[in-house]
This record gives structure tokens, C-alpha cells and sequence, in this order.
């Protein structure tokens, strides 16, 4: 029999800032204003994100590791930073009919992420600021929350 | 229960390699962590533990004791030393920060009066971090 092998998680932090406006068709401009206050701003306002994203597994005896980081940096780069970072949120595909909030962020994050090839993903954690942050955890990821 | 964390700090060097793959497979692999000469890194512990409050001290334990527990089982082995060269459970197993968070696992367990061990959160850098809860599985 095999030795019994360690479950650990890797939990690797991501950098990008972008901006974003609060908005949604499916309220007036005076309901807008009233549910997303300063974050209604017609010009928007940007923030240094901050995604943490958690895999978990099996440590692999012959590296010592749940993931290969080079592996999982690679896959953060093209598949986070490049379509993410310096870009105005709302002209993304993912938000073109989702209010761009942190939450709608996080279940975008965590489907990019449940795809990564390199270990399963157990959580994802972003900080849109240093006093917000939001988490989503679990092997499957909820449908982005759609403008009715 | 309630669930109290202690940080402690070491700084240490290290390198990771496979001595049953060639020089080319443990570069290809491991990169610039692959160098011989070893490269280091001022690592964070957290460890967190969990009980119940004593009802005559308030505590869950004494932080002071587990303060001491750290430095003595963990800190006084790992800091200002070459892992790989210098802490016998990386004689035979590369030190890589998942690696470090079982190795201090096993030092810990058992050893922490009135609590049980919950976690060991080991950060190589504020950027990567791994986490052991004592878990493990049969291939």
C-alpha cells in the first residue's frame, strides 16, 4: 500500500485594478442613485483588486507540491491579469448584462478558476478594497446574477 | 470553542529538488527554485488552535506557553538555517511551503496543552500561502 499522502491548499494573492460604475436598466436614475450612491457615478471610479484564489489537494510526492505556482501563474496571467487588469469592468463580456459588484466578480473569478487545469479549486477571496471583501467557496461556481 | 492564532517568524534558505529526476526535469519543473546554491525567505507561521475558555483564567491557553511552544518545536530548528541541509524532515523531502506546513504540523500536534491543534498556516511571501489541517488520503 502506499503511504497515506497530506491534503494541503495553496493560497496565492493576484493584483489588478480597474473601474467600474454601479448600475443597472432594470432601475431609473433616481433608484440608481438611491440603491448604488457614489458608485452610480455616470464617469465611475476604479479600485487595486485583490484575488486570492485557494486549491486544494493532494501533496504530489515527487514535487512537494499541490500545484505547480509556475503552472497556476501562467494560468492567472492569461486568464485573469491580461483580460482584467487596466480595463473599465462594464465593457467586459462577463458584465454586459451583470451589475459589475464585487459578488458578480467573485462568481466570474471563481469560474475562471474552477477551469484552472491544475488543481481544484477550493475558494475564492477578493478584496475590492482593503475594508471589503467577499468570498466564494466550493468546487462549482453559481450563474453569474443576470439583469431580469 | 473558540479558535486563537499565533504568528512567529523565521527566516531560512532552501532549494527544491528531486534527486531521482535528471539536472534538465528538475529545472524544467521547478525553475529558479531548482538552483543548488538555494535562495531563502522570511517566512510567517500562523498557527491556530482550538478549546475551550478556562473558566478560572479566561484562557484557551496560554499564549505566552504557546509562544514558547513555537520557538522551542519550530522556530529555534527552521530560522537562520538551510532547510533542506539542516532540518532532518527535509533530508529526504523537498521543502516546499506545502512541505514546511506538514513538517510544522507534525512538530506541533499533540505538544499544545488544553487545545488542539486547527490549523498551520505557513506564508512564504505575503503573496503565497499554504494551509494544513492535518488531513490526509490513501492513493
Amino acid at each position: 500500500m502506499s503511504e497515506a499522502r497530506p491534503i494541503a491548499s495553496l493560497s496565492r494573492r493576484y493584483h489588478f485594478s480597474a473601474s467600474h460604475r454601479l448600475h443597472t436598466e432594470a432601475y431609473d436614475a433616481e433608484r440608481n442613485r438611491a440603491v448604488y450612491g457614489k458608485c452610480n457615478n455616470p464617469h465611475g471610479h476604479g479600485h487595486n483588486y485583490v484575488v486570492q484564489v485557494t486549491l486544494r489537494g493532494p501533496v504530489d510526492a515527487e514535487t512537494g507540491m499541490v500545484c505547480n505556482l509556475a503552472d497556476l501563474d501562467a494560468f492567472a496571467r492569461t486568464n485573469l491579469l491580461e483580460p482584467f487588469d487596466h480595463t473599465n469592468l462594464n465593457t467586459l463580456s462577463c458584465f454586459a448584462d451583470a451589475v459589475s459588484t464585487t459578488e458578480n466578480l467573485a462568481i466570474e473569478i471563481h469560474r475562471i478558476f474552477a477551469n484552472c487545469p491544475h488543481a481544484r479549486l477550493e475558494r475564492v477571496h477578493i478584496e475590492e478594497t482593503g475594508n471589503n471583501s467577499f468570498d466564494l467557496s466550493g468546487g462549482r461556481s453559481p450563474a453569474l446574477f443576470f439583469m431580469s | 470553542m473558540i479558535f486563537l492564532t499565533r504568528k512567529a517568524e523565521f527566516s531560512s534558505a532552501h532549494f527544491y529538488w528531486n534527486d531521482s529526476w535528471t539536472q534538465e526535469e528538475n529545472e524544467r519543473v521547478f525553475g529558479k527554485c531548482a538552483n543548488r546554491n538555494g535562495h531563502g525567505h522570511n517566512y510567517t507561521l500562523e498557527v491556530t488552535v482550538a478549546g475551550e475558555v478556562d473558566p478560572v483564567s479566561g484562557f484557551v491557553v496560554d499564549l505566552k506557553e504557546l509562544k514558547d511552544i513555537l520557538e522551542r518545536e519550530v522556530v529555534s530548528v527552521y530560522d537562520h538555517r538551510h532547510l533542506n541541509y539542516e532540518v532532518p524532515e527535509f533530508k529526504a523531502t523537498i521543502p516546499t511551503t506545502e512541505n514546511i506546513a506538514v513538517a510544522i504540523w507534525r512538530r506541533l500536534d499533540g505538544r499544545i496543552p488544553n487545545a488542539k491543534l486547527h490549523r498551520v498556516r505557513v506564508y512564504e511571501m505575503p503573496d503565497l500561502f499554504a494551509d494544513f489541517y492535518g488531513e490526509s488520503t490513501y492513493e
